[in-house]
């Protein structure tokens, strides 16, 4: 279906958005490797998550291009790219809070299967969903909390299940925003070995503000500022950069 | 404690055409009827989260055109209901299209616009709908030969068609796609990302609603054998959201009673109190103060805290 006609998972050339008068992106472009582990890193309002809104669909830009393994999905509704593989979390938690653990997983299963249309079979009849979304969960070590429901859990907790949604749908390409924040040192340390065991079938980018974790499980760096990338690069480059300490420590 | 309730509920349904007189039938007929179509209003309101203030076209429209076919036009019962569920069908598609491109208030206004429109249709197009006069002398189908023109024959009628309805509503909202309406409801966003698609979702959903609202509608015009203007009217919609706000939306049993809870208020107490309206206004006052989901949930909370208290 996704005939590849580059080499890259995430191709994004020309990226422009702005909010009125408020230029949020600006020419961004990205190049991201099937299997690579990118860190997006720059300070608050540098236009990260609204990077992450129009890769995922969310926001439309005003110019520029986003491919997927090749194929432009730029015009694309967020639904469609869920098909063809990406997947991602968010920085303000987005569960479904009356409901359990489960079903809040198997609602990530269902929505890239055919049978989230069907009238007439209970979702509780599918066993083998409940039993794929138990092995998710087991998987970020909530199985145990599995009949609860979400609005039980601590946030740490719930920032697991955010990262257990998305990795249930196996996805091609993932992008992670903020899925340590808020987190304490032992749960940081719980999520961090959970992103770092996901497999290499899976392109991860991630936006993470605790650089001593996140450097860790990044392969390259991108630094954005005002909207703009200012660094990108391999990681211990981009670290060494002089405008990245700029922007960190100021000049 | 369960099997007790479900043999009241059956025992209360089934009892009426032995032991009561036809007015009381009648109004139990009616009952079903009102339920029917606040439990189709409930998937767009209790499921859906898409609160409608015109879900009374989907009624009117089907109990008109069914009025219209029998009575103008020469159709059998069979074939013009048919005709009459298939229009609405349509209707409730196109309404869809515009509707559903707001949500919140901005689709209940438009609701609210549509069914306005019809509404001003059916009294002005006088030569169709005959207007303000409405349409009189209409008769009753006799599926397989058997008349309901008798009290008890329409209750039978109307109540093997309620839990028909009732019983594919519950499958409807307990199936895969009612957990993605659910899941549209609560977090339309993140049900995008996972590969759900709201917008379809929701129009689906509009045209079942719009579907179970010609039921309605057709049990409505064959009860009453006469369809007037009302039938469309914002106060007719708006009796059906109140009485699924009122008996707990999102609720399967919710709209039922609320909707019992209004039609009795509006015949039975009408009789003894004039200004009845009032009489409805307050004990909505008090459900919404005490019960705030409504009477249903509110109910199973204090059967919950009874039981659970050491006596």
């Amino acid at each position: 279906m996704t005939a590849p006609s580059s080499g890259f998972a995430l191709e994004i050339t020309g990226l422009n958005k702005a909010f009125g008068g408020l230029k949020v992106t600006q020419g961004v472009s990205l190049f991201i490797r099937p299997g690579e582990r990118r860190l997006i890193i720059g300070p608050n309002g540098a236009g990260k998550t609204t990077l992450f809104n129009q890769i995922s669909g969310d926001m439309r830009p005003n110019s520029g291009q986003i491919k997927l393994f090749g194929r432009d999905v730029t015009m694309f509704a967020p639904h469609r790219r869920a098909h063809l593989g990406l997947s991602r979390t968010y920085q303000i938690i987005t569960l479904f809070a009356g409901d359990t653990l489960e079903h809040n997983v198997t609602l990530g299963l269902l929505g890239l299967l055919p049978s989230r249309w069907q009238m007439w079979r209970p979702l509780s009849s599918y066993r083998h969903l409940a039993t794929e979304a138990r092995r998710t969960l087991d998987s970020v070590g909530l199985l145990h909390l599995a009949d609860h429901p979400v609005s039980d859990l601590a946030y740490g907790e719930k920032r697991r299940v955010e990262l257990a949604m998305a990795l249930s749908q196996k996805p091609r390409v993932l992008l992670l925003d903020e899925p340590l924040a808020g987190l304490s040192n032992s749960e940081r340390a719980t999520v961090k070995s959970e992103i770092a065991s996901i497999s290499k079938e899976t392109t991860v980018v991630m936006i993470e503000h605790d650089m001593d974790t996140a450097l860790d499980l990044a392969e390259t760096v991108t630094l954005l500022n005002y909207g703009r990338v200012i660094v990108d690069g391999e990681r211990d480059t981009v670290i060494a950069d002089e405008r990245t300490r700029e922007v960190y420590l100021g000049a | 404690m369960k099997w007790i309730g479900t043999a009241l509920i059956a025992a209360a349904l089934l009892l009426p055409p032995f032991v009561a007189g036809d007015f009381y039938i009648n109004l139990a007929s009616q009952i079903l009827i009102a339920a029917i179509f606040a439990l189709s209003l409930n998937l767009l309101v209790g499921f859906g989260g898409m609160t409608s203030l015109g879900h009374a076209s989907y009624l009117g429209v089907a109990a008109y055109l069914s009025a219209l076919l029998t009575s103008r036009y020469g159709f059998g019962h069979g074939s013009a209901a048919l005709i009459s569920i298939l229009g609405t069908i349509v209707m409730a598609a196109f309404f869809g299209l515009i509707a559903l491109r707001a949500t919140g208030l901005g689709f209940l206004m438009i609701t609210l616009a549509l069914s306005q429109v019809l509404w001003g249709l059916a009294y002005r197009m006088s030569n169709i709908t005959n207007g303000d006069n409405g349409l009189a002398g209409l008769t009753r189908p006799s599926p397989f030969g058997i008349s309901l023109d008798s009290a008890a024959s329409f209750y039978w009628f109307a109540l093997i068609v309620a839990a028909f309805a009732f019983v594919m509503m519950a499958i409807f909202v307990s199936s895969s796609f009612g957990s993605s309406l659910k899941g549209v409801r609560d977090q339309p966003r993140r049900m995008a990302a996972l590969g759900f698609n709201p917008w379809m979702i929701r129009w689906i959903t509009f045209i079942y609603a719009g579907f179970w609202g010609g039921v309605a509608g057709l049990l409505y015009v064959y009860y009453n054998k006469y369809i007037h203007p009302t039938s469309l009217s914002t106060t007719s919609s708006a009796e059906a959201l109140l009485g699924v706000i009122a008996g707990g939306s999102g609720t399967l049993g919710g709209p039922a009673v609320g909707a019992a809870l209004v039609l009795l208020l509006k015949n039975y107490a009408s009789a003894y109190v004039e200004r009845w309206n009032m009489l409805l206004g307050l004990v909505f006052l008090f459900i919404v103060l005490v019960m705030p989901t409504g009477i249903v949930p509110g109910m199973q909370k204090l059967t919950a805290w009874f039981r659970g208290r050491p006596s």
